[in-house]
């Protein structure tokens, strides 16, 4: 009430006091709000333990660590780390999925029932992505266990084998980010507004 | 795809009512003779039950006449009746699912036990005295709260359902007779839930305006990653620490689940370590190449959030039987992430004619809503249908309109009118649809 005239405050008072003691035993009114939104709860996160979590990598490369891996040093740790799950050249061993593949090729309707597998090629729009989930949840017998350089080393050797990079590519906070994935523009974003029409 | 881990196309075999929805077999008789011989030895040697609890005990007596014979003692934790064995359907190991028996259950609350399970690499456990939340990214103050902090925040109680948004794909892909509601569309539960809102935690943080996204991380093997527009957050997003009035279960998240009502599952992060506040979203893997769905023409649809409006019947169903001709409640469930149900019709006929349903629990927002109608069977084949309407005029499509706008291999968010059809006999079987 920011325009509220001095007499209107006194009123506003005077019937706080009467209320208040009216029900000095049986005060219903809640407490305000703390002025504090933090409530007094919680603390500031030590660095070293935010960075420990902190670990998502986001199209623009963000997130990203230090080092780099080559097709040719990724070929040696998909092998010992990844193959005995995805197949030696990616192919998927049921019930871990194909990573390999641009057949049927990006633009494929995917929605048609035949059920192609949908890789790294033809159906993951950024690269970093496959960098963050690498890193986060792979292999999954032992997962966060790769180094930085053993991470992109494997992410180098998945994209040469999807033909998006060249067997000469290292793969590093810089190029990464700069691949372009060839299923970058199927997606659109939702269209299903509810209502009468379905979408 | 990343559908989830399929129970058995081979659903429970048709059995009396007391089968076992696991497993398949009646309540075995060895197991109602153990019951007998259990209650039996209980009333007349207590010291006795561990031994004729044993598989060899030879009683054969059946059960006492319970107004004769003192019952037995109070016990620490409740148990179900012997007689009641619903079970969830575990698949995968890892990478596994679990999904709820909705044919064994009744009302609107599934009991935590029977929750729906999804997990990308296992059930964490995880000490509650040493899990955190960190809430950071652009933010005035990054906080990270224990969850007795978490529990000091003003609370939030309300009911509604998670479903992933696989749910039912399996049945539209490759339907049989022989499942059940369970098979059909068992990854979704509705359950009451309690925690702090999470714009209680992004004011405390002091969030950015330029804040759009936040990105919720789960502390299990997979680290689950999604990034959830900061509207939803400041809406009615909520961190859960209870279910059902306790603690959540590890396979349900313990100790603290991000819930996200009317939004699909795997959204509501489990297990949650952190919410980075961020410009854009992250665009991780569940949110690209799993969990998007892709569109006849080529294109796939990213960020699907809201689960569409749903119903299925749950009796008569396989593998039910009516036991002959008369009166039969056809019951169900029906709900949207769009808001209340308003309506649901059921037909009896394949679909040449409808008729409204009850909802004789009223109809909350975001939650399973029971429908009811009565009907007179009159002895012939039928084929069952149910079509529920949300609060926004969204009707639930025929699985042939389903197929013209969403093509023939959806992987998520399948929500088409299912049918169940009855033979003269009585028996049930799923009709696909």
């Amino acid at each position: 009430m920011r325009h509220a005239s001095a007499a209107a405050r006194t009123v506003a008072v005077a019937g706080l006091l009467f209320g208040s003691a009216m029900t000095a035993c049986t005060d219903s009114t809640p407490e305000a709000a703390p002025a504090d939104p933090t409530y007094g709860l919680g603390h500031a996160p030590a660095p070293a333990a935010l960075a420990a979590i902190d670990i998502d990598v986001d199209p623009t490369g963000r997130g990203l660590p230090v080092g780099s891996g080559s097709v040719t040093s990724g070929a040696v740790v998909y092998a010992a780390q990844c193959a005995s799950c995805h197949g030696a050249r990616g192919e998927g061993i049921a019930p871990s999925p194909a990573l390999v593949g641009r057949t049927p090729d990006v633009g494929y309707d995917f929605s048609k029932g035949e059920r192609a597998p949908r890789t790294i090629g033809n159906y993951w729009p950024y690269a970093t992505t496959v960098f963050d989930y690498v890193r986060r949840a792979m292999p999954l017998s032992s997962p966060g266990s790769l180094t930085a350089n053993e991470t992109y080393g494997v992410v180098a050797w998945l994209l040469h084998q999807n033909g998006i990079i060249d067997s000469t590519a290292v793969m590093d906070a810089t190029s990464l980010p700069a691949v372009t994935m060839p299923a970058r523009r199927i997606f659109v974003p939702d269209d299903r507004p509810g209502g009468p029409a379905f979408r | 795809m990343d559908a989830p881990p399929t129970p058995s196309d081979a659903s429970p075999p048709r059995e009396s009512h007391t089968r076992d929805s696991r497993t398949g077999d009646s309540l075995s008789r060895r197991s109602l003779l153990r019951t007998g011989g259990l209650l039996a030895g209980a009333a007349l040697t207590p010291s006795l039950l561990g031994a004729v609890a044993q598989d060899t005990v030879p009683t054969a007596a059946p059960l006492p006449d319970p107004t004769r014979t003192p019952g037995a003692p109070s016990d620490s934790l409740g148990t179900r009746s012997p007689f009641e064995t619903p079970r969830l359907t575990p698949v995968g190991v890892t990478g596994g699912s679990s999904w709820t028996p909705h044919h064994l259950l009744h009302g609107t609350i599934t009991p935590a036990d029977l929750h729906f399970q999804r997990h990308h690499n296992g059930i964490p456990a995880i000490d509650p005295a040493r899990h955190t939340v960190t809430i950071h990214g652009l933010v005035e103050r990054p906080l990270e709260f224990t969850l007795e902090e978490l529990k000091r925040f003003p609370s939030v109680t309300r009911t509604c359902f998670i479903e992933c948004s696989g749910n039912g794909g399996r049945a539209w892909n490759n339907p049989k007779p022989e499942m059940s509601p369970q098979v059909v569309d068992g990854l979704t539960s509705n359950s009451e839930w309690t925690g702090v809102a999470v714009s209680t935690l992004l004011r405390a943080v002091g969030a950015k305006p330029n804040g759009t996204w936040v990105l919720a991380e789960g502390g299990d093997a997979a680290v689950m990653t999604r990034s959830v527009p900061t509207s939803k957050m400041l809406d009615d997003a909520l961190l859960v620490y209870a279910q059902n009035g306790e603690a959540l279960r590890p396979a349900n998240g313990y100790p603290v689940r991000l819930l996200l009502p009317g939004w699909e599952g795997n959204m509501c992060v489990k297990w949650l370590r952190r919410l980075e506040v961020m410009d854009q979203p992250a665009m991780t893997r569940e949110e690209t190449s799993k969990y998007t769905d892709p569109l006849p023409g080529g294109r796939a649809r990213q960020f699907s959030f809201v689960m569409d409006v749903k119903s299925l019947i749950t009796s008569p169903s396989y593998p039910g039987t009516l036991p002959g001709r008369g009166w039969h409640a056809i019951r169900g469930l029906a709900w949207s992430g769009r808001g209340p149900i308003t309506r649901v019709d059921v037909s009896t006929d394949g679909g040449r004619t409808w008729h409204a349903a009850a909802l004789p629990n009223g109809a909350p927002p975001l939650a399973h809503t029971r429908f009811e109608y009565l009907w007179q069977w009159d002895g012939t084949p039928a084929r069952l249908l149910s079509r529920a309407v949300d609060q926004t005029g969204a009707v639930q499509p025929t699985a042939d309109e389903f197929r013209r706008v969403r093509g023939d291999a959806p992987g998520y968010h399948y929500t088409a009118i299912r049918a169940w059809d009855v033979a003269a006999d009585g028996t049930v079987t799923f009709g696909g649809g």
